[in-house]
Parts: structure tokens; C-alpha cells; sequence
């Protein structure tokens, strides 16, 4: 079963979640994290294939809150650095 | 998707009995189980008339707690609250809990027969997925909506038959907090929930498979998502906003202090009144015999001296119930996020350090939700640096005796909460410099994920807040009641003996008097006389008992108990002195209930141990340093 995987350097261009600015809006493409960890994110809303929205974040801007499936989790800018995402909002 | 009934245990292919059908019996230990924050603990106080502690943001239950629950015409039902969880995969200690007891693996607690299983209705797509784990345990399982009233008021709409339909198991909307819809749920008890009909399940381990059942599920159930909550997001852009978002904080905390200080003062004045008069009422009563020194002289004046301060502690913990029922403290963890990085731990570990700012021992409970071991064990050891109510007193006693009141900050911040506001900050830089050495070296690990879902924001309710004061007001009435109460006596009986011509000796020739003059020569070098000597013996049980044994000492000192302990104790202690004292005590691990939790949580007597004497030695040096630079 996949759940993560290490992107191809050919697809080097696509955006993290980091990229997000506040108030953006992008789709989520997949977890490039230990398998437990993105197991516990895609529990909380974090679904590849699924909208995400950057909202508020902590002042200096780290940690941010991210909106999914109507519920705010915040995250690291660490870990949001390692969630790819598509600038295409699902619907 | 696959069709598993989970771990094949066969139970879910024997006959199934509708939600109508026969009534189960035996059902007489139930779990509630659920995502963190859904509501459970609030479910199960309202079903059980009990008292389990209740806030807004994730994670406050961690242990399994059980309670009985009334059902008309029936059988007592036995509950058992558990810990919120994401799924069956427990990754902290306190689901592990949950994982325990729903497979039977909990010492002392058999398997539950049945499953209350509540999900949060305004997030129900993303909450159902627990759903498919806990229909495949194959229990006779009731789900309940919870927030009822929340999901309509943001026009949100579920179709509760249809929804039954889909998971072969009732369905009911609630609402534990308003009581919406409890009387269906003690029905259910009552009658008994029936075994779930096998239905279509995901595999489990597919967590994208289990999302996409689970959105599939509440689609067919008419499942509208209620409207964004507006409130919480204007209120997030304040909180949260980058200038304004801390001033407000500081200005809260500010006038969090000054109204405890100040606010407090009338009632605490009150108390103080009855107390002098019921002392003096009762010493008209008996006279002047032995029997009136023991009761106004040491009891009374012991346990009358930490009564005063119930006004001032009730006052603490209504605002840290404003602050936890109301979704803030989850903001506070995220603006300390980077602190705590920067010390090597992570915003989690400040929830519990914020609520140890109560008390220290539910603060090393709520660790638990702390999934790396090593930042778990850092936060317990770092816990009691945080300002615990019961230094409240000894703060408030010493800061009133030697501290002029004056404006500090304009008319905003007098000179005495501002001393209080230092000692409260003095605690937690003792704290995060602890975390920092522990961190980078005997509890050194890799950093772990920050994760942490914002609940919205709710108004607190009267009744809660209600709740925690009375219950707050209860132990703390209970310790002075038990604790106080035997130092006192046991205080009064040390300071009257030996007896010097069939009388009681002065105090400084009693065992009392004795027994400080024996640790003088260790506390003199900190500014502390023999009767702070006695003071800080007799606060190893528990901080607050300092202020109780002076009231104590002073009461039993002829013409001392008539000046008041504040008068009395600036005869005693040079204001280096006072100084090196608040130190201390803010340094100083002097409460029994706190080693022994740290004992029964880390496992072992190493971390306890470490823990008293690193402080201890701390709290020394520190005062014997201000000492000698003040004096």
C-alpha cells in the first residue's frame, strides 16, 4: 500500500504546503512523510486529492493553521514543507 | 473497497438483531469512545452525575474514569469514559489507554459489552471514520451526534434514519452539553443497544480508503457541512493577529493578576473577619485552659490562616476555566509553538504546563497526549516550576507583608500584582531553561511533529465554570479539613511539650522550637529564622501548609496572635529575607501528591528523586545568591 513516496526530480517544480500564502487555497497531492506520522495527518482531514486553505498562523507566521474538511490543524512550517500540493483547487 | 469485518473474530456474521429487536442483556459495562473533543466526558457527567473534568481542546481526558449511570427500571449501567481517539492505532499513551480497554487489555477492567460511540455532528465526515474501526469490533454499538444545537444553528443537516441505515446501527442526535436528547440515550441503556448489522466495511489499515467510506457514508445520510463557523475565524483574527494578538494577551494576564490581588482583597478581608470572630467566640467558650489553646490557639489558627485564601484560589480557577472551556488555551499553544521549539520541546507540552499553573499533578496526567517519551518525561520534570495555586498563599502572605502598594504601571498594575506577575515569570524561565538543559542533554531526541487540531470557540457555560470552582473550593476545603488540619494539631502538640512546670514552655524551649533551631544553621545562610524553619519543614507536604503552621506559631505566641501573621512575620524575616523566601518556594518541589504522580507516571523512583533534589538544590542556591545580594 502507498501512501507516501519520494516525488521523481522531474517533478521538482510542484509546491508544499509551506508555499501556501494565508487566505490561498490548493489541492492536497500527497504525504511525503514516515508512514505513521501522514497516517495521523490523512486521519485529521490531510487527504491527497482533497482541498486545503491556509489560514491564520501563529504571529511570525509558524506554525500555520491549515483548513481540511472543515476542521483547523495547525502544523509546522517543517512538516508542511514535506505535503506537495497542486495550485488546482478541488472541488 | 474490500469487504473485512476487521480482525475476522466471526462475531459479525452471526444473526443480527434489528436496533428494535430483542433486548440484550448484560449489558452492564459500557465505553464511550470518540475523536478528542467530541464530547464525551460531557456525555458521560450528564449520564453518570459525576464530575469528570471537561474543557475545550483535545486531549483534557486522559485516563479511563468509570461511573455508574441510574437507569430507571433497570440495572445500574456502569460507563466507562475513555480518551479520545483517531482510530485503532493508538501513537500517545492516553489512546493507548482507550486501545486497552476496548480490546480487553486493561489490568482491573473487563472487556465492555457495549459501545457508546460519539462523534462531533458539525464535523461528521471527517468523524465517521472512527466509525468503521469500532463497527468492526463487532459490540453492540449506539452512535450519537453530539453538538446537536451547534450543527443547527450553523444550518447544517444530517438524515439520522438514513445515516442508521447505512451503518446497521441507531443513530441519535445529541446535545451533552444543553441536555438535548439524553433521555433517548438512558432509553438505549435501558432497553439495551443491539449488535451492529454487518455492513460494508473499508479495510482498515487503508486510512484514504477509510476517509473515502466515510465521506461516502455521510453523503448518502444528506450530510451538509454546518456553515463556517464566522465567530471563532473573527475571533482567530484577533487572538491570533500578529501585533494585537499578543498585547491582548499581556493585557488579559495583567489584569488576570491585578483582579486577584485587588478583586479578591474584600472577600479575603470577609473570611479573615469571620475567622478572627469564631476564633474569639470560641475562645470565650473555653476559656483559658489547655483545651482552648489547642483548638483557637493551633487548630484554628492554622487552618483559619490558609482559609483565607479560598476567595483569591476560586478566583485562579474561574479564569483558567474561561480560558480552557472557551478554546483559547489551544491559540496559547500555538503562539508558544516556537518558544518551545526553541527549549526543544513542542506547543503540546505547553497545555499541559499551562494547567499545571492549577495544580501540578492533573498537568503531569495531561502529559500523556505527549507522544515522544523523552519530551514526555522533559515536560514532568519541568511541570512543577509553573506557579501552582498553592504558592498562591505563601506568595500573596508575603508579598502583603513586605510589599507597599503602589501604581507600577500607571493606574493598571500595582507594585503587589506586578511582584506576583514577576514570580509567576520567574517560574516558567525556570522551567524552559530546565527543558533546554534536559533537552540537549540527558533527554536529547529528534523533534518531534507538531500537530494540533483548533477546536472553535465556545462560551463557556455558568454551569461548568460553576462546577470547577465548587469542586475546586471542595479540595481545597478537604485539605485544609485533613492536611492542615494534622500539622496543626500535630504543630500544637510539638510547641507543648515538654511541659515546664505543668505548663506549656515558650515556644522557642518547646520540640517545635527545638526541632527549627536544629535546621537553623543549615537555613540561616538563606535569611530564614527557626520559625520559618518549622514553616518549611512542615510545607513538604504540601506548599500551603506554611502559611497554616506560622499561623500556628504565631497564634500560640503570647501578645503575637492578636497582630496578625502579616505584622508578625516582619519581625521575622528582614525583606532579603522575604525575598530569598519567595525564591525558594518558587524553586523548591515541596508537595508529596506531586512526586507520587511523577512516580506512578515516569514508572519508576529515578525521575521523582532527580526531580526533588535538582529543585531542591536549585531553590537553595538561588536564595542563598538574592539573599547575599539584597543584604
Amino acid at each position: 500500500m502507498q501512501l507516501s513516496f519520494k516525488r521523481t526530480p522531474g517533478e521538482s517544480k510542484s509546491r508544499t504546503l509551506a508555499e501556501l500564502g494565508s487566505g490561498e487555497a490548493a489541492t492536497l497531492v500527497d504525504l511525503d512523510l514516515p508512514i505513521d506520522f501522514a497516517n495521523r495527518l490523512m486521519e485529521l482531514g490531510f487527504l491527497p486529492g482533497g482541498p486545503v486553505f491556509a489560514a491564520f498562523s501563529a504571529p511570525g507566521g509558524d506554525p500555520r493553521v491549515f483548513r481540511v474538511e472543515g476542521a483547523e490543524i495547525a502544523l509546522r512550517r517543517e512538516t508542511a514543507l514535506r505535503i506537495h500540493i497542486s495550485p488546482a483547487v478541488a472541488a | 473497497m474490500s469487504s473485512c469485518h476487521g480482525d475476522g473474530n466471526g462475531r459479525n456474521s452471526a444473526p443480527i438483531a434489528e436496533a428494535e429487536g430483542p433486548t440484550p442483556v448484560g449489558q452492564r459495562l459500557i465505553a464511550l469512545v470518540g475523536p478528542p473533543n467530541a464530547g464525551k466526558s460531557t456525555l458521560f457527567n450528564r449520564l453518570t452525575g459525576l464530575r469528570q473534568r471537561v474543557a475545550n481542546f483535545p486531549g483534557v481526558t486522559v485516563e479511563h474514569r468509570l461511573g455508574k449511570a441510574q437507569v430507571e427500571g433497570h440495572y445500574d449501567v456502569e460507563l466507562v469514559d475513555l480518551p479520545g481517539i483517531y482510530s485503532l492505532s493508538p501513537r500517545s499513551e492516553d489512546e493507548r489507554v482507550s486501545f486497552d480497554v476496548l480490546s480487553g487489555k486493561m489490568d482491573g477492567l473487563r472487556k465492555p459489552d457495549a459501545i457508546l460511540l460519539i462523534l462531533d455532528s458539525t464535523n461528521l465526515s471527517r468523524h465517521l471514520t472512527l466509525a468503521a474501526p469500532i463497527l468492526s469490533l463487532g459490540l453492540p454499538t449506539l452512535i450519537l451526534l453530539n453538538m446537536a444545537d451547534d450543527l443547527r444553528a450553523r444550518d447544517g443537516h444530517v438524515d439520522v434514519d438514513a445515516l442508521s441505515k447505512s451503518l446497521g446501527a441507531p443513530v441519535a442526535l445529541i446535545s451533552a452539553s444543553k441536555g438535548e436528547g439524553i433521555e433517548a440515550v438512558e432509553r438505549f441503556l435501558a432497553r439495551g443497544i443491539a449488535v451492529p448489522k454487518p455492513i460494508q466495511l473499508p479495510v482498515l489499515q487503508d486510512v484514504p480508503r477509510c476517509r473515502q467510506w466515510a465521506r461516502g457514508v455521510s453523503e448518502q445520510a444528506g450530510y451538509r457541512h454546518p456553515a463556517p463557523p464566522e465567530l471563532s475565524r473573527k475571533l482567530d483574527g484577533v487572538f491570533l493577529h500578529p501585533f494585537w494578538g499578543p498585547v491582548i494577551f499581556v493585557i488579559v494576564v495583567g489584569a488576570v493578576f491585578q483582579t486577584i490581588f485587588t478583586g479578591a482583597r474584600p472577600l479575603m478581608d470577609g473570611v479573615q473577619a469571620l475567622v478572627a470572630m469564631s476564633g474569639a467566640w470560641m475562645g470565650g467558650l473555653l476559656g483559658t485552659g489547655l483545651l482552648k489553646s489547642l483548638i483557637v490557639d493551633g487548630l484554628w489558627s492554622g487552618v483559619g490562616s490558609v482559609l483565607v485564601f479560598l476567595p483569591q484560589i476560586l478566583l485562579l480557577f474561574l479564569f483558567i476555566g474561561v480560558l480552557e472551556d472557551s478554546g483559547y488555551l489551544a491559540r496559547a499553544a500555538l503562539i508558544a509553538d516556537r518558544t518551545m521549539a526553541r527549549v526543544g520541546l513542542q506547543g503540546k507540552s505547553f497545555i499541559p504546563l499551562l494547567s499545571a499553573y492549577a495544580c501540578a499533578v492533573p498537568a503531569i496526567m495531561a502529559t500523556r497526549t505527549i507522544e515522544n517519551k523523552r519530551d514526555r518525561i522533559a515536560t514532568i520534570l519541568i511541570a512543577p516550576f509553573m506557579t501552582c495555586s498553592a504558592r498562591l498563599p505563601v506568595y500573596t502572605l508575603i508579598i502583603a507583608a513586605f510589599i507597599p502598594e503602589r501604581p507600577f504601571i500607571g493606574p493598571f498594575l500595582g507594585t503587589r500584582a506586578a511582584a506576583m506577575l514577576g514570580l509567576y515569570v520567574l517560574g516558567f524561565v525556570a522551567a524552559v531553561a530546565t527543558a533546554r538543559l534536559l533537552k540537549s542533554s540527558i533527554l536529547r531526541s529528534e523533534r518531534t511533529p507538531f500537530v494540533l487540531e483548533m477546536p472553535a470557540y465556545r462560551r463557556p457555560t455558568l454551569r461548568s465554570l460553576g462546577l470547577r470552582v465548587a469542586d475546586r473550593a471542595e479540595v481545597f476545603l478537604k485539605r485544609a479539613g485533613t492536611v492542615i488540619l494534622g500539622v496543626s494539631f500535630l504543630l500544637w502538640l510539638l510547641a507543648s511539650v515538654p511541659l515546664i512546670h505543668g505548663h506549656t514552655p515558650p515556644i522557642e524551649q518547646s520540640l517545635a522550637g527545638t526541632l527549627g533551631r536544629t535546621i537553623e544553621p543549615a537555613i540561616r545562610p538563606l535569611g530564614f529564622n527557626w520559625k520559618i524553619g518549622i514553616g518549611l519543614i512542615s510545607s513538604l507536604a504540601a506548599r500551603e501548609v506554611i502559611v497554616g503552621t506560622l499561623g500556628t506559631i504565631y497564634g500560640m505566641e503570647p501578645g503575637k496572635d492578636q497582630v496578625g501573621l502579616q505584622q508578625a512575620l516582619q519581625h521575622d524575616l528582614s525583606p532579603a529575607g522575604a525575598v530569598s523566601l519567595l525564591v525558594f518556594f518558587a524553586f523548591a518541589m515541596q508537595c508529596m501528591s506531586t512526586l507520587a504522580v511523577v512516580r506512578r507516571e515516569t514508572g519508576s523512583w529515578k525521575w521523582p528523586v532527580i526531580q526533588f533534589t535538582y529543585m531542591g538544590a536549585l531553590a537553595y542556591v538561588s536564595s542563598f545568591v538574592v539573599y547575599h545580594l539584597l543584604s
